[in-house]
């Protein structure tokens, strides 16, 4: 038996928020995948608008190289406002 | 987009560091995502208990889907639906869920159509009664929660994530049970018998959904390892009888155990002996109903293979479509 495509569910909770992901499920079309997605994942009002992605669409970062990836990140304080102290007559900026 | 190979660990060492590094992040609570480097142990225990528990999701429907055309009221048919519906969309949830492991939905279908893979033994027990869906809801789906809930802070991110969801849609299930069961309880005296007999029906039943005494239970130790499971089956069905008992006196019924009494010392209750050789009976495919559920799924997904079928042709259409609207 050949399986319908995997497609990923996301979901707006309320207008100003962005989607999020949620789940997945299986359809024969994108149109299919939004009305079984509003019928399974937004039974009590989870959310005012769907986005499907078909799941082979998706390219992913290799969790392998989390580290070479996101690390160099950490040592770029300078990045954060903390970083710069204020003297106490500009406390506020 | 998670696929993954199942590689099966049989001969192939899994490297120690890898091994430490993934015990670590457990133990520093970190969660385990689908891509990440997991023991094909791990792996593999997932798949067992998460399509079990996507199985009973589905399985549980039955019992419960007995009495949808014989509701008494409307009202009460409009909330078995959204009941059973939810159930399918817990199925569903942990289904995707489990996909993200590397295995097929096809394959997950398949092991529970031709028996291979278990579900829940509680929905191999008839529903002979309306006042079964008050018990059910009240306490089946009662301690589905117990377990569920440290379920929302288990290791895997997708296992975790499904629970958190289902968790929110499980307390209606209990609540319109108990409220069925209170409607029963302070009606006629034929109405509080059929409350008291659906009572006696489940209570030893329900007990046994915890699994079996922590001294027998073989999965335990590993699981707790991973924080798969965080609480031992004893200390579930312990939570559920505290919590349940005064619930029952509430509504003036009474729980089938001539053991059961409040001890003071341990401020639990104690209870009398579980019949664990009906749970491994059951299990086995011995239970009242274990056929006529599993013939139950078996006719569902082949009346419903017309319909598999349009939609594999659809889909076929729908691309070449696209392809030559691209083109
Ligand atoms: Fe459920
Ligand atoms: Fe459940
Ligand atoms: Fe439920």
């Amino acid at each position: 038996m050949s399986e319908l495509k995997l497609y990923e569910v996301f979901i707006r909770a309320k207008s100003g928020l962005n989607h999020r992901h949620v789940g997945s499920l299986h359809a024969s079309d994108a149109q299919m995948a939004l009305l079984n997605a509003r019928d399974v994942y937004t039974r009590r009002k989870e959310g005012v608008s769907i986005w499907v992605v078909e799941a082979e669409h998706v390219t992913a970062s290799n969790p392998e190289q989390e580290h070479e990836w996101f690390d160099p990140a950490e040592d770029k304080v300078y990045r954060h406002p903390t970083f710069y102290p204020l003297d106490k007559e500009v406390e506020n900026m | 987009m998670y696929s993954q190979g199942l590689t099966d660990a049989k001969g192939q060492e899994e490297p120690a560091d890898l091994l430490a590094e993934f015990q670590a992040k457990i133990d520093r609570e970190e969660k385990i995502e689908p891509r990440d480097w997991m023991p094909a142990a791990y792996r593999k225990t997932l798949i067992r208990q998460m399509s079990q528990h996507a199985h009973s999701e589905i399985v549980g429907q039955l019992p419960e889907g007995n009495w949808i055309t014989r509701a008494p009221t409307l009202n009460r048919k409009m909330i078995l639906l959204a009941k059973v519906q939810d159930e399918a969309g817990h199925g569903l949830y942990i289904y995707s869920a489990t996909e993200t492991l590397g295995v097929s939905r096809d394959q997950l279908t398949d092991e529970l159509l031709t028996g291979k893979a278990k579900y829940s033994s509680i929905f191999n027990y008839p529903t002979p009664s309306w006042a079964d869906m008050g018990a059910i809801g009240w306490l089946v789906d009662g301690a589905a929660i117990m377990n569920q809930v440290p379920l929302c802070r288990a290791s895997y991110g997708p296992y975790a994530r499904s629970m958190v969801r289902i968790c929110k849609e499980e307390s209606f299930h209990q609540r319109q049970g108990y409220e069925i069961m209170t409607v029963l309880a302070r009606g006629s005296q034929a109405q509080k018998d059929m409350a008291q007999r659906a009572l006696n029906r489940t209570w030893w039943p329900s007990l046994m959904m915890f699994g079996p005494s922590d001294k027998d239970s073989k999965h335990s130790e590993q699981s707790m390892k991973w924080k798969i499971k965080r609480f031992s089956n004893d200390d579930l069905r312990q939570k559920f009888i505290d919590a349940t008992v005064p619930q029952a006196e509430h509504l003036g019924l009474t729980i089938p155990d001539p053991d059961l009494k409040w001890n003071e010392e341990t401020g639990h209750y104690d209870h009398g002996e579980i019949d664990f050789n009906e749970l491994f009976q059951v299990i086995k495919g011995n239970g009242p109903c274990n056929k006529e559920r599993l013939q139950a799924r078996i006719n569902a997904h082949e009346s419903g293979a017309w319909v598999r079928e349009a939609a594999a042709v659809f889909q076929q259409l729908q691309s070449e479509k696209n392809k030559s609207e691209a083109a």
